[in-house]
């Protein structure tokens, strides 16, 4: 039955999409088995009074992206760089782009 | 059943052909699986995160009110808060202190809170379960903090957060009042911050421009603003996001025009010779589909979970070392899965369909070649 | 059976290295017979051959098949017929490289969409009437120069054509091979198949086992 090339491939297809679906439903599985943990960390949130995740600790731009500043990026000077890695990977809150503007 | 059966043997025959250069074809569908193994994870990657801060941030403060001096973030009088709580719809107005600890001992960064409930504690702090990684503690243990005039001030960790919560708290330390101004000398007038309660969230717009306007030196950020800080978080149009998704683009790329730019002479003298020994121009093309759609689709069910694995079970280990920075203290990725079904059709139609394609196009040429060409080669 | 009347074949028509292959032949072949074009490389004997074989159209000209004008049937219909009426026996053997010698006989018949366990037995019988049963899962490469005609001559029975056309099979072959295969031509012969060989070989063309030579030189026909 397997001897056949083409056999072979579908079923290996079909295997996959197998994993496919037991991947969606895992995801499906996890989101309702999370759910109590999302309250629990909402009520930390709130009861904290927190505005950001706790992604990066290299600067305070970059832990707390929603609080930063326009300038913190180039504290050192005018017209430095940005330094911390993790800066490149995230991009300006869209809050102080409109602010800028504003003013 | 016949047309089943056709297209097994056509099947069989691609996969016999693509065997005959083994080495090439295996090395294509495994860097094939690793770009789409790469773009797969930054989805899931980024996407879970987002769904993460809209979920958990949703109970962040309506509205925190911000001093600004010479374009840097400053104390903020507590003073403020009379004329502010005076606005019309708002309900209530409240100091916060936070501020970062620079921890010489390991390097690392924490976020200090000060809360309320703590102030009949002073002398001992709860830690997020980063800071107790980082320092590799457990309750009980004393965390020696350096104050601003140089001396040491030790404090107790009565309980560590859960970790299950790690990605809000990992470096969170809740201090009490005291401690917290003996650390930072912030003087009793001043706060961090204000956060406000209002009545009517429609009308924080108007409140906040209110704000502006009494004390120009103040920024006021709303909530909704947090929420879309975290839309725009690993934006694929910023930094490392781009590049990575460029790098595999081009990659790509390569391997796509590798195959556009034509069949080898080798390639087009077996298409002759299955045309001469009765294969239809049509019977070819549906080979070369067969050709394109084998390792592409391979290579997209491969990598997608592959990627969902590495997200998902391995915390996106491969990314360590970029998410890590120059982060000492590093939370534990460990998200709950959401798969956007539109993410995962759109990488199917940006990667299997156009390598199929362009395993077609070029050889419709060669497809199309009277048979007797072979005879005279 | 197969009839050509007043074709030309002219190769890269408009560019300077315009060549007619063929001019003014018209012909008929006899079905059941064994017919042998001869004449030296040049002569045309490939190009006549192909065009009889329905692998390639005449520039003009008229081309019938069994009382039917083939001359400008779609290429669909025409592969449909090619692939049932005729076989062809490539002078380079032509085998697909870097699969087996099984494979290859069944190749031409993929398209049909048979059942692969009855093709499979079909094509191993033929392979076994030419005593390659044991060579089945070999790779082309590794086969002799012998061993690969005979996989090429099997192959071209695959689908049971009515019609068996070699341009020039003994080529690569010698003295005692080049015997056993027009043997094989007898034996395909008496079992009622058209057999249409082109060669400059006398082993071939002085054989008995052809009924009519067609002589050829610059791209006519010099004696039917």
């Amino acid at each position: 039955m397997l001897e056949r090339k083409s056999h072979l491939f579908l079923l290996f297809v079909t295997i996959s999409v197998l994993f496919w679906g037991l991947m969606f439903a895992h995801a499906v599985y996890r989101q309702r088995a999370d759910e109590v943990l999302f309250q629990q960390k909402r009520a930390l949130v709130g009861w904290l009074g927190l505005t950001d995740l706790c992604l990066f600790t290299d600067a305070r731009y970059t832990r707390n992206p929603s609080m930063a500043d326009m300038n913190t990026p180039f504290q050192d000077y005018p017209l430095s760089f940005e330094h911390f890695p993790s800066g490149s990977l995230l991009s300006l809150p869209p809050h102080l782009r409109a602010h800028a503007e504003d003013r | 059943m016949q047309l089943l059966e056709k297209h097994k043997n056509i099947i069989d025959f691609t996969l016999s052909s693509l065997w005959r250069r083994k080495g090439k074809n295996i090395s294509l569908i495994v860097v094939y699986t690793f770009i789409i193994f790469l773009v797969a994870s930054v989805m899931f990657f980024t996407h879970s995160i987002r769904k993460e801060a809209a979920l958990v941030l949703r109970d962040a403060p309506e509205m925190m009110v911000q001093r600004l001096v010479a374009g840097r973030h400053e104390l903020i009088p507590v003073r403020y808060m009379d004329e502010i709580g005076k606005i019309r719809g708002v309900q209530s107005v409240k100091p916060r202190l936070w501020g970062y600890y620079y921890d010489p001992a390991n390097g690392a960064n924490y976020t200090l809170v000060v809360k309320d409930e703590l102030k009949d504690s002073v002398g001992s702090v709860r830690v997020g379960s980063g800071v107790a990684r980082s320092l590799l503690i457990s309750e009980n243990a004393a965390i020696p903090f350096k104050t601003h005039d140089g001396a040491y001030l030790v404090l107790k960790v009565k309980s560590i957060i859960p970790s299950e919560s790690e990605l809000v708290s990992a470096d969170l330390v809740l201090i009490s009042e005291g401690d917290f101004r003996r650390i930072f000398a912030i003087p009793d007038g001043y706060a961090t911050d204000l956060t406000l309660n209002v009545r009517n969230s429609k009308e924080l717009t108007t409140i906040a421009a209110k704000i502006t306007q009494i004390f120009p030196d103040t920024r006021p950020i709303l909530r909704d603003e947090i929420l879309r800080t975290y839309d725009a978080v690993f934006n694929w149009r910023g930094g490392l996001v781009i590049v990575v998704l460029s790098c595999a683009f081009f990659a790509f790329i390569i391997l796509a025009w590798d195959k556009a730019t034509g069949l080898s002479a080798e390639e087009k003298r077996e298409i002759g010779i299955l045309k001469a020994i009765g294969w239809e121009t049509s019977d070819v093309l549906q080979m070369k589909f067969w050709e394109g759609v084998v390792v592409s689709l391979s290579s997209f069910l491969l990598g997608v979970l592959l990627a969902y694995l590495h997200v998902f079970f391995a915390s996106s280990a491969l990314f360590e070392s970029a998410l890590k920075g120059w982060s000492v203290l590093y939370p534990e990725f460990r998200l709950t899965p959401f798969i956007q079904a539109y993410h995962i059709a759109t990488l199917f139609f940006l990667t299997v369909v156009p390598y199929t394609v362009s395993t077609i196009v070029p050889s419709w040429r060669a497809a199309t070649i009277e048979p007797d060409s072979v005879m005279r080669a | 059976m197969i009839e050509v009347d007043n074709i030309r074949k002219v190769f890269n028509m408009g560019k300077p290295n315009e060549f007619v292959a063929i001019e003014g032949v018209s012909l008929s072949i006899e079905a059941r017979k064994a017919t042998a074009l001869k004449g030296p490389s040049g002569s045309g004997k490939t190009t006549l051959l192909s065009i009889l074989g329905c692998m390639s159209r005449p520039t003009s000209g008229r081309i019938t098949l069994l009382d039917r004008e083939i001359t400008s049937l779609p290429e669909r219909f025409l592969t449909d017929i090619r692939r049932g009426t005729f076989g062809f026996i490539f002078q380079q053997f032509n085998l697909l490289k870097g699969i087996t010698a099984l494979e290859n006989v069944m190749v031409p018949a993929y398209p049909s969409g048979e059942k692969h366990s009855a093709l499979k037995e079909r094509a191993m019988s033929l392979l076994s009437l030419f005593n390659m049963a044991g060579k089945a899962d070999s790779k082309v490469e590794w086969l002799s120069g012998g061993e690969a005609q005979r996989v090429a001559i099997a192959r071209a029975l695959i689908n049971n054509p009515s019609t068996i056309i070699a341009d020039e099979p003994t080529a690569h072959l010698d003295t005692k091979l080049s015997g056993e295969l027009m043997g094989i031509m007898r034996a395909l012969k008496e079992d009622g198949k058209t057999i249409l060989i082109a060669s400059h070989d006398p082993m071939v063309y002085e054989s008995d086992v052809i009924d009519r030579v067609v002589e050829m030189r610059d791209g006519k026909v010099t004696h039917a």
